[in-house]
């Protein structure tokens, strides 16, 4: 076993040895390293046809036409493009906006900036399940409404929202719907064909491709406009201009092909280990999952150990990495704002670990992280006040804590 | 973040771990902070009639930088006078722990903590004037 043990699959994956050999021949002087716009020779042409093989793999894994996909630096961007493009374009029919509060910060802060320029925006909230109620969702709708963004699949929780059933809604009701699907291609089957979704944001890092290259679904039939955000030669059909990065492209294409092909096995063998991370946890005392079990990825486990604090818990854990909704893990001091969405106390926010596993995690390892876990989480409850008071059968919400 | 080599001994070797009987009239007991901001301390003293701090014990909910800000403060108190232990200043310990920025609340909340202690043991032989130790204190 190697250590420290990665467990944060979901912050990002390593790239996959198979898309790696395909980045390094777009690299050197015997490679395809020549600028994908350059039409004059054969440099040119052979990037080209790179760029759209990979674009035509990344299609294929979420049922879109080639067409519809424009490549960007990353999910954040194609967040601010998608929820900029949208507002800026459609801002004459309307300036209100619906997003959810479990959102990630790339599709929060962006809303945030609409904000400021006149644009008003509804976050709503979600159930205790992390799931967004269609009820609530629907009468958040205005005549003024012009555009929703829901993500997929929550990057803290895990849990899949309903898509298909919110873009059925928006259709309806004549709003542009966007969806951050950053967390989910490889993980949940996504037909574009079908669904009813015009913008969807893609990463190429969590599903083991490289950092520094994502894409924007932009449906065309009915067409959906965006407004660019980056300016310059006018590549991807003006909606968003710079030299495309053919090695980055050329990773992400492979990342995205060999999910299509292994993914559906991939999935069960990491449901069977998160179940196995899981059985052998819930046992314990005063142990809660954040968020709903059923409706969430395969590699998720985002459990909280009341009475331990989670920076302190993820320090003992040394062998290996996870994350954690602990305020001790942010600058902000804040625990995390997706656990208090749900309604979750804050105590139990800042007990939470994130688990998440992927394609190299193993049997042995999820082993040793139970052993693991189970010892530390019993030392520093030893060490904890609030395990003392807990056994004593003291409400902690009773006590009149001085808060500072 | 990085923490240094004493916060780690600390964390890992944590000094003075434990429970004094709170309703001895030697022992104060400081609880501070709130597990809705993700740290609680408790730090008891056990003070002689000479108002010499002879054991000290804690226990902390929170991250590894307030665990070891109570840890060393139990250290610290061990021998001291009241008026000594209440000399105590957060920076100190956040030196000695070399504690980043962000972490210097903890140490905050350790000065909060010994003070709390020597506030409830004063309070108590107040309160029970027939102890000979009120005076000491």
């Amino acid at each position: 076993m190697k250590f420290p043990i990665y467990l944060d699959y979901s912050a990002t994956t390593p790239v996959d040895p198979r898309v790696a050999e395909k980045m390094c021949a777009c690299l050197t002087p015997d490679g395809v390293f020549g600028n994908p716009a350059s039409r004059s020779h054969a440099f040119g042409w052979a990037a080209e046809q790179l760029v759209d093989e990979a674009r035509a793999n990344v299609a294929a894994l979420v049922g879109a036409d080639p067409k519809e996909i424009v490549w960007t630096s990353g999910a954040t961007e194609s967040d601010n493009l998608a929820i900029k493009g949208a507002a800026h374009f459609y801002q004459k029919q309307g300036k209100h906006i619906i997003t959810l509060k479990t959102e990630h910060k790339a599709v929060l802060d962006t809303c945030r900036q609409l904000e400021r320029e006149g644009f008003e925006v509804t976050y709503l909230d979600v159930q205790s399940n992390g799931l967004v109620d269609l009820a609530v969702f629907e009468e958040a709708i205005r005549p003024d409404t012009i555009l929703a963004s829901v993500m997929h699949v929550n990057n803290e929780i895990g849990v899949i929202q309903d898509i298909a059933a919110i873009g059925s809604i928006c259709r309806e009701r004549k709003v542009i719907f966007h969806v951050d699907a950053a967390q989910s291609p490889g993980k949940v089957d996504i037909d574009l064909a079908e669904l009813p979704v015009d913008l969807m944001s893609f990463s190429a890092h969590k599903i083991y491709g490289p950092k520094g290259i994502g894409a924007l679904y932009v449906q065309r039939k009915p067409r959906v406009r965006i407004e660019a955000q980056m300016h310059g030669g006018g590549h991807e059909r003006g909606m968003r201009s710079g030299t495309l990065a053919t090695h980055q492209i050329v990773g992400m294409g492979e990342a995205f092909r060999i999910a299509r092909e292994e993914m559906a096995a991939e999935n069960v063998r990491i449901l069977a280990l998160r179940n196995r991370l899981y059985d052998g946890l819930k046992d314990m005392e005063e142990v809660y999952v954040n968020g709903d079990l059923a409706h969430r990825i395969s590699g998720n486990l985002n459990i909280s150990f009341n009475f331990v604090e989670g920076e302190s818990l993820m320090m003992a854990l040394k062998d290996m990495a996870v994350s954690s909704g602990s305020a001790c893990t942010s600058a902000s001091l804040e625990p995390s704002y997706v656990l208090r969405a749900l309604g979750r106390e804050d105590e139990l926010a800042h007990s939470s670990l994130r688990f998440t596993l992927g394609r190299f995690t193993t049997e042995e390892e999820i082993d040793h992280v139970l052993s693991q876990v189970r010892s530390q989480v019993e030392r520093l409850r030893d060490l904890s006040p609030l395990w003392d008071m807990y056994k004593e059968g003291i409400d902690l919400k009773s006590v009149q804590w001085a808060a500072h | 973040m990085a923490y240094s080599e004493k916060v780690i001994d600390h964390y890992e070797n944590p000094r003075n771990v434990g429970v004094l009987d709170k309703d001895s009239i030697q022992v104060g007991t400081g609880m501070v902070g709130a597990p809705a901001c993700g740290d609680v301390m408790r730090l008891q003293i056990q003070v002689n009639d000479q108002g010499v701090i002879e054991d000290a014990k804690f226990k902390t909910y929170g991250c590894g930088s307030a665990i070891a800000s109570s840890s060393l403060l139990t250290e610290w108190v061990k021998g001291k006078t009241l008026d000594e232990a209440r000399q105590i200043k957060n920076i100190e310990i956040a030196e000695e722990l070399a504690l980043p920025p962000v972490k210097v609340h903890c140490s905050v909340l350790a000065e909060d903590a010994i003070k709390a202690a020597i506030d409830d043991l004063q309070s108590k032989r107040q309160t029970d004037s027939s102890q000979p130790a009120s005076s000491a204190a």
